[in-house]
């Protein structure tokens, strides 16, 4: 069973391959999405963030969610020497490690629900659990920045998560806070695996703000590889992304 | 009498500070662990990643102008000659490396960085840990099924798509 909708201004897919699929389970899933886009958006007046950002909420009032988000936030930019930063001229704007959160725990949703063979993807960034319909690991396609309707490479995937940074699509929405004014034009874009979706995502954020030191900086981090693509379609990847890539011999 | 021991004294705090300055650059130097492959790797052959590099380090400090002379140690059990070994200057993305690895009773008992990238304040802060291995190719389409599609955010798509039509039209 598959279903898309789209949420928090993206589209949002859970596909779940085991027998059984109570029909509900996709909707949970959706609904626990609402859930965080009702909390986290800036784009939504009635926000806890929004109100946060306007001074209405004290911070002890804060609910467990924002204080863990803000935690968490805390916590990567001291991990990534301060290129992860929520926080720009005083606004606080965690989407870059909300969405991330958001997928890991709907995916959580779906393995205590019981389920052992789904994906949750968001906007481009994927947790995967156990096997496709063809019983392989799930395989994922890396986007070609200069063509949308071309891979670049075609992973397979064990129960990882796999986050994409670029430029591409929206145009500049990650940007450097040691160079605010600065564009990040070198790097169109940077996939990173990990451990799961929520490693991924933190720190393809991060390191696609450190420009064309981004992929030194996922190579030295344990558990993670890293692909980024320049400006001129050269690719620069770490040590270990390869073992993720499926041969052309294993394609279908 | 007091100005020649202040003299002294300050001489004295200047070859301190200096010899801290240099055992703190050398230590740095030693962290880097993993490096990028040779291109000749009959030169150095397959340099061992992080653990072994760090525990045997000699303490002399590391230099361009004085490679460490090849040790002569009557044991060889390891599977390398002994001897030092410099390898060819390698791009390493961010600048060039060149090492020198020295190899005693058959182990590597030193990496040496003969060359190693520090003109930017970014390249310093990699180098001071860790040296990771990167690749690099020129991309190209891969074929194949796929089920899901990693990319930036796409929600804009449609926009785009309506919106060139639209200029299309308006052509």
């Amino acid at each position: 069973m598959k279903q898309t909708r789209l949420i928090m201004g993206m589209p949002v897919t859970v596909e779940i391959v085991d027998k059984n699929v109570h029909p509900d389970s996709i909707e949970k899933v959706f609904d626990y999405f609402q859930y965080v886009d009702g909390k986290f958006s800036t784009y939504k007046n009635t926000s806890e963030i929004t109100k946060i950002n306007l001074g209405e909420i004290k911070k002890k009032d804060w609910s467990p969610d924002m204080k863990k988000i803000f935690k968490l936030s805390a916590e990567t930019k001291k991990q990534t020497n301060g290129y992860f930063n929520i926080e720009q001229a005083g606004f606080f704007d965690p989407s870059g490690i909300v969405k991330g959160w958001a997928i890991l725990n709907a995916a959580e949703l779906l393995k205590k629900m019981g389920y052992k063979n789904y994906y949750v993807e968001a906007g481009g960034d994927i947790q995967v659990s156990g096997k496709n319909n063809k019983n392989q690991y799930w395989r994922i396609g890396i986007r070609n920045p200069f063509n949308r309707y071309q891979n670049v490479k075609i992973v397979s995937l064990k129960n990882r998560g796999i986050a994409t940074s670029g430029t591409y699509i929206r145009g500049q929405h990650v940007y450097n806070p040691y160079l605010p004014k600065q564009s990040i034009t070198d790097v169109v874009s940077l996939t990173i695996i990990g451990p799961n979706v929520y490693e991924a995502d933190r720190y393809a954020t991060a390191a696609f703000a450190m420009g064309k030191n981004g992929i030194a900086f996922i190579g030295k981090i344990k558990g993670l590889e890293g692909y980024m693509i320049d400006n001129k379609g050269q690719a620069t990847f770490t040590g270990g992304f390869n073992n993720y890539v499926v041969h052309k011999n294993e394609n279908n | 009498m007091v100005n020649i021991i202040k003299k002294l004294l300050v001489s004295l705090f200047i070859i301190v500070a200096f010899v801290i300055y240099t055992s703190f650059k050398n230590e740095n130097q030693q962290e880097i662990a993993v490096l990028p492959p040779p291109k000749n790797n009959q030169i150095i052959p397959a340099v061992p990643t992080t653990t072994s590099t760090r525990e045997p380090v000699t303490s002399a400090p590391v230099s361009a102008s004085t490679p460490t002379p090849a040790p002569t140690k009557p044991v060889n059990n390891g599977q390398y000659k002994d001897g030092s070994y410099t390898g060819p200057a390698a791009d390493a993305f961010y600048g060039n490396i060149q090492v020198q690895a020295v190899i005693s009773g058959g182990k590597i008992t030193a990496v040496n960085f003969l060359q190693y990238p520090n003109d930017r304040e970014t390249s310093i802060m990699i180098n001071t840990q860790a040296m990771p291995y990167l690749q690099q190719e020129a991309i190209q389409a891969q074929s194949g099924n796929v089920n899901i599609v990693s990319g930036a955010t796409d929600t804009s798509r449609a926009f785009i798509e309506s919106l060139n039509s639209a200029l299309t039209q308006a052509k």
